[in-house]
């Protein structure tokens, strides 16, 4: 390490200001400062601080990310084999898959962290490590079949309008990833929704008789709720979907991280899960109060559902463990983050079930409730003052 | 007797506590005071380099607030007025005297005497900058009635000196300093001391306070914590501070009539060959005291604790109001891939690293800043170790923004710098929150006051 520590110390001083490499400084710093933990002290204030600092706390996230990417990549092999009449053994479908969706992580990543680059560098700061996380996130909530471009433009549309145009890391009001995908999701509707882009190979050549590439939302959508998979499949996450979102079991491990660590809001998961079986119980207790003719059927059944299905279909989980919980667009405040959660489960299930274009409510909840975030810290905040303010009159 | 249980809070689990052994000091040669200790004020110098002094000899006064002196501490000759940018005054040293002489103050009872001549008396033989007010925690304003006075018996602050070891036997001292405190206030004279630790007899027989007990973790033994929960301060409200050892030395003065500042210190932290408690006189040289038991030359020395305390040389000079000396290992090196360790040797308030699977073991830390300045990113992490009813990033954003409303609505009144120290630690995006919490507090007093 040493060598390569002098190495870096010797070519320092060409991208510093004057250098040769003057333009590349802030990319130079991103390398430097990732291989290298700077040698800066504490020169006022508190004389030791925190083991933990950015890049820690955002490799913890990617590494919770893992096991979804892992089997997210299983699932797109075994899927594209089952979907062609084949059996393929573990590692066949897990190369099949990484072949897949390397790609697109590596699309994404070098998309998004060429962008955070160039406006690092125009604004003279160091380059911030939330994109690790974001560009870990938009692969794994897009279909395993979207064409490479799309990933790249989608990105750079989060990237910069969801950004750097708020002023960069921390500053944004959506979270960056669900933008790229709501890009996606309006902008090429015919990539993103459907029986035919969840598993590879569909779009191009029909499948075998008796398989079916529709997901669990598709499926309750359109009246076909004894086709959904059983909970058991559900929760393990062999049926189709975005890539990181069906099994429940990876996402569970990646929430369990976040919560041991301290790092991912538990506040936020639970108040969402909860939104979310209240919704899913309110449909169920609302169901009878339809009349059981056939135009009304579908949306009986859908209302009928268990409470826990909802939990268990589509992006529910992985949007409440690692996309609501994002700091910067949730609430800040402790209250704000359960009242932010709690509607976050809470509009998912209502906009899944009541929206028939939307099949994924998950979404677009947690992009309005990014909207809102605000809001609600306002009042809770608020709430403080007026506490403080009537201590006043008392004494007084 | 009220008794508060602060759950939000952390222990930063340091090597070196003091062992509790006192050892007396032969006397240093050199003695400074650092108007640097006082914030806000601006010294006027009213001795010259080779002037004779006593210990209580005025040395300089604030020029805003000329009544307040600032003594010395002992008696010698004016050395040195050292000063750096902009002709900035660093330090007053003194060449101390061989036998020391005191100015006389004059021992009149305090109870006979009325709170005009008490204040009088406190500042013109330089113990009256022992007395801080909040808010704002600078020197207290000796024109206001204050709502009541704290005395915070405990430390909690990383191997924070053990106080009930420090003010052993001097009972007398320490309650006669409480009756001159008394005397100050129309409300009362809280002392709070440590449910979880058999309160010492000089506090517990201690006549004419209102005793509180507070348990848990830092920082549930700053005095801003302690008025926090008993008694918060509104707009155009203040309350006095005193710490307990300037309590005994407030007590030595209307005793013998004289300026005594010796005060007990712990030496602590992971480069001290033997941390114990010495005794000495205020604004001491510390260099033999260094050579003797600091042997790394990579130390960093900080006159205080290791969250508030301010960084000395080696041949540097004890802080007007610490009871700690503390030496930590520099940081001043690279670390590869850092970030990614499994940590087994990193301590963090989170969770993210493998040590926090082994439960109370002991720290060396050094000064690394253990990564780069950002953005705020996570939430919730200060709200985890402040202990009061504020949102502390909001507060900070306002201070940040300069909005002097919104600050005042959101408590600045209610906090110190200190109070904050712990956020600053557990920061992620390494910023300095106990400076931009002291900008706020000067914008806000220059703006309302």
């Amino acid at each position: 390490m040493k060598s390569l520590r002098n190495y870096i110390d010797k070519i320092k001083p060409q991208f510093k200001k004057g250098g040769k490499f003057e333009k590349l400084h802030s990319t130079f710093d991103a390398f430097e400062t990732f291989l290298f933990v700077p040698d800066k002290v504490t020169y006022k204030g508190a004389h030791i601080r925190d083991a933990i600092d950015m890049k820690r706390t955002m490799s913890v996230v990617v590494f919770a990310l893992l096991p979804a990417l892992l089997f997210g990549m299983f699932n797109a092999g075994y899927l594209y084999h089952l979907s062609i009449g084949e059996t393929a053994s573990l590692w066949k479908n897990l190369l099949y898959g990484a072949t897949e969706i390397m790609p697109i992580v590596a699309v994404s990543y070098i998309t998004g962290l060429a962008i955070e680059f160039i406006f690092a560098q125009y604004r003279g700061h160091e380059v911030n490590e939330g994109f690790l996380v974001s560009g870990m996130l938009i692969p794994l909530i897009l279909p395993v079949s979207i064409p490479l471009w799309m990933v790249a433009v989608s990105t750079a549309f989060a990237v910069v309008l969801g950004k750097e145009a708020f002023g960069g890391t921390g500053m944004n009001i959506f979270n960056p990833a669900l933008l790229a995908r709501a890009f996606v999701f309006f902008a090429y509707p015919a990539s993103m929704s459907g029986d035919k882009v969840w598993v590879n190979g569909l779009l191009e050549k029909a499948p075998i008789d008796g398989f079916s590439g529709a997901t669990p939302l598709g499926l309750a959508m359109t009246g076909q709720i004894n086709n959904i998979p059983d909970m058991h499949t559900l929760f393990f996450g062999f049926f189709p979907g975005s890539i990181g979102e069906t099994s429940k079991l990876a996402i569970l491990i990646g929430a369990v991280i976040l919560i041991i660590t301290g790092i991912g809001s538990l506040r936020i998961m639970l108040s969402a899960l909860a939104g979310g079986l209240a919704m899913g119980f309110i449909f169920n207790l609302l169901a009878p109060a339809f009349a059981p003719i056939p135009e009304n059927q579908i949306l009986i059944n859908y209302f009928s559902i268990s409470p826990i299905m909802h939990l268990l279909m589509g992006g529910f989980l992985f949007g409440i463990v690692f996309m609501a919980t994002d700091p910067v667009s949730a609430s800040q405040t402790n209250t704000g983050k359960i009242i932010y959660g709690f509607l976050v489960g809470i509009f998912s299930v209502m906009i899944r079930v009541f929206n028939p274009a939307y099949p994924e409510g998950v979404m677009l909840a947690i992009l309005l409730m990014n909207t809102f975030a605000p809001l609600i810290d306002h009042y809770v905040v608020q709430a403080n003052i007026s506490k403080r303010l009537k201590r006043i009159n008392i004494t007084k | 007797m009220a008794r508060i249980n602060i759950r939000k809070g952390f222990d930063i689990r340091l090597k070196g506590k003091a062992e509790k052994i006192l050892l007396k000091l032969d006397p240093s040669a050199e003695y400074a005071l650092k108007p640097s200790d006082f914030h806000g004020i601006t010294p006027k110098l009213m001795v010259k380099e080779g002037d004779k002094v006593k210990a209580g000899t005025c040395l300089f006064s604030d020029k805003n607030q000329t009544d307040i002196a600032f003594t010395s501490p002992v008696s010698g000759t004016v050395e040195q007025i050292k000063r750096g940018d902009k002709r900035l005054i660093e330090s007053i040293v003194i060449k101390a005297d061989a036998t020391q002489t005191y100015e006389s103050f004059g021992t009149e009872d305090a109870q006979k005497l009325s709170r005009e001549d008490i204040i009088k008396k406190l500042m013109v033989s330089g113990c009256w900058p022992y007395i801080k007010q909040r808010p704002f925690d600078i020197i207290a304003n000796p024109a206001a009635k204050p709502k009541a006075i704290f005395i915070s018996a405990f430390d909690t602050a990383p191997l924070a000196p053990d106080i009930d070891f420090i003010v052993n036997g001097m009972e007398l001292e320490f309650q006669t300093g409480i009756n001159v405190l008394a005397k100050l206030t129309e409300g009362s004279v809280h002392l709070n001391v440590n449910i979880n630790y058999p309160t010492s007899h000089i506090f517990a027989k201690a006549k004419g306070v209102e005793l509180s007990e507070f348990s848990g973790p830092h920082p549930a033994g700053n005095v801003g914590v302690h008025i926090h929960h008993l008694m918060p301060i509104n707009k155009g409200e203040e309350i006095w501070t005193v710490g307990p050892q300037d309590v005994i030395i407030i007590g030595k003065l209307f005793l013998k009539g004289i300026y005594d500042s010796t005060r007990v210190i712990a030496l602590t932290g992971s480069e001290v060959n033997k941390p114990r408690y010495f005794k000495l006189i205020s604004g001491a040289n510390l260099s033999k005291l260094i050579e003797a038991n600091i042997t790394s030359k990579n130390a960093r020395i900080i006159s205080g604790n290791v969250l508030t305390g301010s960084k000395i040389d080696r041949n540097g000079f004890l802080g007007f109001y610490d009871s700690q000396v503390t030496a930590i290992p520099e940081g001043k090196h690279f670390e590869f891939l850092g970030w990614a360790d499994l940590g087994f040797n990193k301590f963090s308030f989170t969770r993210s690293f493998f040590s926090s699977l082994i439960p109370g073991r002991e720290f060396t830390l050094d000064t690394n800043l253990n990564g780069g300045n950002r953005a705020y990113v996570m939430t919730g992490q200060f709200e985890k170790v402040l202990p009061m009813d504020i949102y502390p990033l909001q507060l900070i954003k306002s201070i940040l923004a300069q909005d002097i409303e919104q600050m005042e609505k959101l408590g600045i009144y209610e906090v110190a710098p200190e109070d904050f120290a712990l956020c600053e630690y557990i920061d992620t995006s390494k910023t300095e929150i106990q400076a931009i919490i002291r900008e706020g507090l000067d914008l806000v007093k220059k703006e309302m006051c």
